[in-house]
């Protein structure tokens, strides 16, 4: 039976605010254990939550972002379960009002544009960092410690709707998001970091069946790349499962990274009745319009804008795409044009040879001393002739290694293209003397010899030659 | 020294009759002397409260903006935190344990000048109304020692009647402040929800605690309320409303104002002898001029359930954190995780706390929460709803604020329902929001009776105003236990 694929995803990430979501706790990673606390994030009896509004912001400009209505009123709820890295065993989250609905993000797979929908976005405090000895799970364990550095740092919640159907799919989407994310600033998405968090909702039924199968919810997925093989690897075990006729079993199934597989959870230990209510010690968040508007001004172009100027100014769609994707490449092609280069030519260099550059040698183009002025430079020497494209090559490199400025590494190199045309000219004539026999073969209407000749002359120049000017010379010269 | 109210130590102490040194040295002698009878307190803070009266003369002498309470010895419910003085709500789960802040109006009471004599016993996480659910010792009622002082904030009522404390605050989640205030024969006032900053109050039900101060007479509780409202940018339930100056609204006049006598809360269910004082009272505010009618409010049938349903729901998940991974107590008996939260909960919490837990737990369950939880929520809006109409035709309920005097202890300790009735004048008004004051209005059998006055949101001043009046033309509250 041909089965159709349905996948739904919960994405968490944490906001860039200054302070924590219901304390002035500084919110930032990499600090010494329990250092970035005070009573209310340790749950000390008595305090009480506030509402950090910075993480509304930026949670309201990303459900503006994406297409979502912004309720009028929306309200925190308690979400109880006992942990030991939930300093009061209940998370402040929102259940049945989020703070926005009902939005939707555009994805491209392999040029098939698709609207997947946006059930909400919602606000929540993150829990803190466990470390075990003695086992890898608390069950076990000799002891465990905690840190509560992490505990109540905002975090975003974006739901789909089950509007995924396949794997691939389900990358692209979180790629397109974390990407959007990045570019309103609301987070820097890493998830190897755990900025950026995705747990995915997946079931099968048979192609054309409009009722869904049951489902599996994937955790433990820890990279852009896992996201797809975690979805195929649990595609495959309920395909294998459905076609011998047996039943998927509602849970919660972890996603092994090395064995590229997921197990399930023993029920018991995850079962849970989160009794969520609203939370008496807030007040509903009642953003005012002028505000969600004065948001809304704040938002400025975004990906797939961006990819259209793009491709308003002649560049490839596919490359758009690829250089919008990595928003310090877009913003070096931008920066660029501005000084006066051409937009294809800077996109075909940054996606080509820049970024096999980065890729080779692991760095990132922020980290080299090559200002987009520096790209402007070369292709202007290109342009007027100066250098050939061959050699610009090996000047690009130099500047990507060593840091220097282009007209200093032509400048020390003598790697300008020859431009005198009557040095040119003898050369030309030179390599028509030493060649007789393929001279020979171009008279008789060999065209394609041509392409030698300009080879020796290449050659022979160490290629400082104009291409054209050497054919033409060349021509000149055969008489 | 010791018998006189706050705004009266005032007097003495600005005009240097006495030092607050020497007042505060007197209500130790006076504690010394009472409260081994009594147990009032769980805490006796004499070293720190020496040096705030110390501070406190220096502030007197130097005229360097002494308020009201400045150099007043107070005491402090013990669920209100102190740092680094040991803060228990009288259970064993915080026996040891030291907050690392005040509470916001501890703050501002002792940025007020006020002198901090200890911390008063309550019932286990104010959830009680005999003060016997302390996991410590019960505490006694001064006018007689065989029966309760009423709860949760029956230590703080019993030490302000003992006349062991100028002035206490307490905390009313269905009537902690008032019950207590009436059996001790004493003035006791729930603000209206959101008029003082709970920060620092150890919750039990965030939707319905609120604190107030239980004192010797009504100005007394001007004083201290105009020290303790505003708003809290720490508590997001704080309301941005302004604070008059509450004392400026003690006035003795209660000419036209409309006081409905609450029919549902003169029936069967009350004692004849506070049904007559209450109805005395009215008269006696109508011999003043004020306008008495009776009013009813049906859905105060339901009232009771409805609080035990909204109030076990918050605090089984407020008292979620006590599970001896942070600090309290960790039972010394485990194997692993869930062995140790079993432990620590079954050793640290008390019965009548246990009991709430598992109530409130099954109310927010899974299958449970429409049919008990968002039922008792949607009571609550009727209930809301019945004091709005009655607003409407009058500017104060009056009722008892008991159905009866206070009981003898054990009286009501093996029956919850019953221990549970006898807050069914008090808790209704929580479940509004409503500001309410109970002051003491009658005697029966030398134990006081209370008058419970209740208005609407932000009424306060109406409230003291008449609550003044009849105290300046009655003598209950210049009657005090004998100890
Ligand atoms: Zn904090």
């Amino acid at each position: 039976m041909d089965y159709e694929t349905v996948i739904g995803l919960e994405v968490h990430a944490q906001l860039l605010t200054a302070s924590k979501m219901f304390c002035s706790c500084p919110n930032q990673f990499g600090d010494k254990p329990n250092t970035n606390i005070c009573p209310v994030c340790t749950g000390q009896p008595g305090v009480l939550p506030v509402t950090n509004k910075k993480a509304v912001e930026l949670a309201i400009k990303t459900a503006l972002a994406l297409n979502c209505t912004v309720e009028p009123s929306s309200v925190f709820a308690r979400k109880h379960y006992f942990y030991p890295d939930l300093p009061k065993n209940l998370q402040i989250s929102q259940y049945e009002l989020p703070l926005a609905t009902k939005g939707h993000l555009e994805i491209e797979v392999d040029g098939v544009k698709r609207k997947i929908g946006i059930t909400r976005v919602h606000l929540e405090e993150d829990a803190g960092k466990l470390v075990h000895q003695g086992a890898a799970r608390i069950m076990g364990a000799d002891s465990s410690l905690v840190d509560y550095n992490r505990t109540g740092t905002p975090l975003m919640e974006i739901v789909s709707e089950p509007d995924l159907r396949s794997p691939r799919e389900a990358a692209v989407y979180t790629e397109t998001l974390a990407n959007l994310l990045r570019y309103l600033a609301v987070t820097d998405a890493k998830m190897e970091e755990g900025s950026l968090r995705c747990d995915a909702n997946i079931s099968l039924r048979p192609k054309g069946e409009a009722k869904f199968g049951t489902k599996t919810e994937v955790k433990n997925i820890n990279s852009f790349r896992a996201i797809e093989k975690a979805l195929l690897a649990e595609e495959k075990r309920h395909e294998e499962v459905l076609s011998e006729g047996g039943k998927i079993t509602q849970e919660t199934r972890f996603f092994d990274d090395v064995t590229e597989t997921t197990t399930g959870m023993r029920g018991k230990e995850y079962a849970h009745d989160y009794r969520y209510f609203p939370e008496p010690d807030l007040v509903p968040v009642e953003p005012p319009r002028t505000w969600v508007a004065e948001i809304k001004a704040t938002i400025g172009e975004l990906p797939w804008q961006r990819k259209a100027r793009f491709v308003g100014l002649s560049v490839a769609g596919e490359a758009a795409q690829l250089l919008v994707n990595d928003k310090p490449l877009a913003d070096f092609l931008d920066a660029a044009v501005k000084l006066g280069a051409k937009a294809p030519t800077v996109a075909n260099w940054l996606i080509g040879d820049i970024t096999a550059y980065c890729k080779e040698n692991k760095k990132e183009l922020a980290g080299l001393n090559f200002p987009p002025a520096e790209l402007a430079e070369l292709l202007t020497l290109i342009e007027k002739g100066t250098l050939s494209n061959k050699i610009a090559k090996e000047v690009l490199f130099t500047a990507l290694q060593t840091g220097k400025p282009v007209k200093e590494i032509v400048a020390a190199s003598g790697m300008t293209q020859i431009s005198d045309e009557g040095e040119l000219l003898k050369i030309a004539q030179e390599v028509v003397k030493s060649n007789p026999k393929q001279v020979e073969q171009y008279k008789g209407g060999k065209e394609a010899v041509m392409m030698f000749l300009v080879g020796q002359m290449m050659k022979a120049t160490k290629g400082r030659a104009n291409p054209e000017a050497a054919t033409r010379l060349l021509k000149q010269a055969l008489g | 020294m010791h018998t006189k109210t706050a705004h009266e130590l005032h007097e003495l102490l600005v005009n240097k009759k006495i030092s607050s040194v020497e007042l505060t040295t007197a209500l130790y002698d006076r504690i010394a002397g009472t409260d081994d009878k009594i147990k009032g307190y769980v805490t006796l803070t004499r070293d720190e409260a020496l040096k705030q009266a110390q501070a406190a003369d220096e502030r007197l002498t130097t005229g360097a903006n002494p308020t009201p309470l400045t150099g007043i010895p107070i005491a402090i419910k013990d669920n209100f935190c102190t740092r680094g003085i040991k803060t228990t709500c009288s259970s064993k789960m915080l026996e040891n344990y030291l907050p690392p802040y005040d509470a916001t109006v501890v703050t501002k009471l002792k940025e007020a000048g006020a002198v901090i004599l200890g911390k008063t016993n309550m019932d286990e996480f104010a959830m009680g109304s005999s003060c016997e659910n302390s996991a410590f010792f019960p505490t006694r009622n001064p006018w007689n020692r065989e029966c309760v002082p009423g709860g949760s904030s029956g230590g703080s009522a019993a030490v302000v009647a003992a006349r062991s404390a100028v002035m206490a605050t307490g905390s009313d989640t269905g009537g902690s402040i008032r019950q207590p205030a009436a059996f001790c024969g004493v003035v006791g006032l729930k603000p209206t929800y959101g008029r003082v900053s709970r920060y620092g109050l150890v919750a039990f039900a965030s939707s319905l605690d609120q604190i107030g101060p239980l004192t010797k007479d009504v100005t007394d509780t001007a004083l201290m309320l105009n020290v303790i409202a505003g708003h809290d940018d720490r508590d997001a339930t704080s309301i941005e409303h302004p604070v008059p100056d509450y004392r400026s609204a003690l006035k003795n006049d209660v000419k036209k104002v409309r006081v409905g006598l609450i029919r549902e809360l003169l029936g069967s269910g009350i004692e004849p002898t506070v049904k007559a004082a209450v109805k005395g009272a009215a008269d006696q505010l109508a011999a003043l001029g004020a306008e008495i009618v009776e009013v009813s409010l049906p859905s105060f049938e339901h009232a009771i359930a409805t609080y035990y349903l909204i109030a076990p729901a918050e605090a089984s998940s407020n008292l979620a954190r006590y599970d001896g991974v942070k600090f309290g107590h960790r039972s010394q008996e485990h194997r692993d995780l869930i062995s140790m939260y079993y432990n620590t909960r079954r050793e640290g919490f008390g019965a009548e706390v246990k009991r709430r837990i598992m109530l409130g737990t099954y109310a927010l369950s899974a299958g449970y929460y429409d049919a008990f939880y968002l039922k008792a929520l949607k009571v609550r809006t009727l209930i809301k709803r019945d004091f709005d109409q009655a607003f409407e035709r009058c500017d104060l309920l009056a009722s008892p604020t008991t159905p009866t005097v206070a009981f003898k202890l054990g009286a009501k300790s093996a029956d919850p329902v019953a221990m549970y009735l006898s807050d069914i004048a008090t808790i209704p008004v929580n479940l509004a929001g409503l500001p309410a004051l109970s002051l003491p209005c009658g005697n029966s059998s030398g134990l006081p009776i209370g008058l419970q006055l209740i208005g609407p949101a932000f009424a306060e001043e109406l409230i003291l105003r008449v609550a003044y009046t009849y105290e300046q033309n009655t003598a209950w509250h210049q009657t005090s236990a004998v100890i």
